[in-house]
């Protein structure tokens, strides 16, 4: 496990996109974090490293974003649902194939979610000081 | 004639028919019925089977209530993205099996299109060039509208992180009302001062927006005061928090269209503090701001036909712009 203090987004960015130098096609990281705790911000540092070009916003309503890149990524956001059925994991399950998947909010589909790589704690400190927890699989805290 | 609009790109399932010169026949959207369970306290499922299920009833009742029946359906426009994969797969599907055993074309629209095409409509019925303000749950943009299709729209500025209508949402999560929440937080403001809290209108490069900081900043205020003074001063909270969005969103769209004619579309189009602090706008009417099937077949009207059996290949893009 380890443990990071950023002050600002930029640092947040920068962070993630070291995290993601060691990512590969079929990694999914799980993001969790109050609101406003920087999760899209975190997954936009890690887009950038992975070589995606746009916009990388909050799939809230969306729900699913992917991202061409030498690996694809797919950013998806489990907010609004409630416990995840079935049928809505089969509407999720194209987003995890081949790519790297990052998953805000994945606490509602905890049961169906693929094994998770590496877990991602953001937490609000002050203004805009955060701490952030990166857990790896191999950790049996995760 | 008429056309046949289909629309399951997110939650909604809806189909419409709009003539040739943008009547609407009829628009027809399921999640009405849904909103209702969801004021009952049972969330719906939010999966494309849903739109399975849906898909042909509502069809069949846009007919009804329009009037018409398959015979009239002169082409067929359809939500091919962006959105959800298997929810765009349904009502593509629906659309090319109507299609191909009517003998008619398909359109595919952009549903982004649809939204700024809402204000083709009778008795709107705007004519380009105008500056557009795209609001929504997923989609916050500025768009430089030059003619009625698509491909002349250029996007000249867009949020950095969340929605607008995320941002009333997830606001209204954090104040603890009801959904939806920009509704909540419209109803709510009435009743509060907006120069209560200082809320700060993130400045970012160009006619970008950004929201992200603008919930944190309300996550601290919510946190910072006791829980009997913030009952008191949720209407404050609320009147604060939207000014601060609607002016995020009107100091953009003056910086962009000058002193040129100016619109508004999408949910947040439906906010009645950015109507009133734009009044020169014209506005999407309220029942088409939010997703429709309706404004997909207005913008079917200015996007490419697709005769069969070419349109049989076509696939849903889920990326948006």
């Amino acid at each position: 496990m380890e443990l990071h203090t950023t002050r600002s987004a930029e640092e947040t960015e920068t962070l993630a996109a070291g995290f993601a130098a060691d990512l590969r096609a079929g990694d999914v990281i799980t993001i969790t974090g109050d609101l406003g705790a920087g999760k899209t911000t975190f997954v936009r540092g890690a887009c950038r490293a992975l070589g995606v070009d746009g916009a990388v916003t909050s799939p809230t309503f969306t729900i699913g974003h992917r991202y061409d890149a030498p690996v694809p990524v797919a950013h998806l956001d489990l907010y609004r649902f409630v416990g995840l059925s079935s049928s809505e994991w089969g509407d999720l399950e194209p987003y995890f194939d081949g790519t790297i998947a990052f998953v805000e909010w994945p606490e509602q589909g905890a049961a169906w979610l693929p094994s998770v790589r590496t877990a991602v704690h953001l937490e609000h400190v002050a203004g805009d000081e955060r701490t952030i927890t990166i857990t790896h699989a191999d950790d049996p805290r995760i | 004639m008429v056309i046949l609009g289909l629309e399951t790109s997110c939650d909604e399932t809806a189909a419409a028919l709009v003539t040739a010169d943008g009547v609407v026949l009829s628009s027809v959207i399921a999640s009405q019925a849904e909103l209702h369970a969801r004021y009952g306290g049972v969330v719906p499922e939010i999966a494309s089977r849903r739109h399975l299920e849906l898909v042909a009833p509502v069809i069949e009742e846009a007919l009804a209530t329009g009037g018409a029946t398959l015979d009239d359906i002169e082409a067929i426009g359809v939500t091919s993205g962006p959105g959800l994969i298997g929810a765009l797969l349904v009502g593509l599907s629906a659309a090319k099996a109507l299609a191909w055993s009517r003998g008619v074309p398909l359109i595919p629209v952009e549903h982004l299109h649809g939204h700024v095409a809402a204000l083709y409509l009778q008795p709107t019925d705007l004519e380009p060039p105008f500056m557009c303000l795209l609001a929504s749950g997923g989609h916050t943009l500025l768009l430089d509208v030059q003619d009625r299709g698509w491909e002349n729209v250029r996007v000249i500025g867009r949020t950095l992180d969340d929605a607008a209508g995320e941002a009333f949402d997830k606001g209204a999560r954090l104040l603890g009302l009801g959904y939806p929440g920009g509704a909540e937080i419209d109803r709510l403001a009435k009743e509060g001062d907006a120069e209560a809290f200082t809320f700060p209108v993130a400045r970012v490069a160009g006619l970008d927006f950004s929201f992200s900081g603008l919930k944190t900043a309300l996550l601290y205020a919510v946190r910072d005061l006791p829980a009997a003074e913030l009952e008191a001063r949720k209407a404050d909270l609320a009147a604060s928090y939207q000014r601060a969005i609607v002016r995020a969103l009107t100091e953009r769209i003056a910086e962009a269209a000058g002193d040129g004619p100016i619109a508004i579309v999408g949910g947040v189009a439906a906010n009645s503090a950015l109507r009133a602090a734009l009044p020169h706008a014209t506005a999407a009417p309220l029942a088409l701001c939010t997703d429709n099937a309706a404004m997909i077949a207005s913008a079917a009207r200015y996007s490419a036909r697709l005769e069969s059996p070419a349109f049989l290949g076509l696939d849903a893009h889920p990326q948006s712009l």
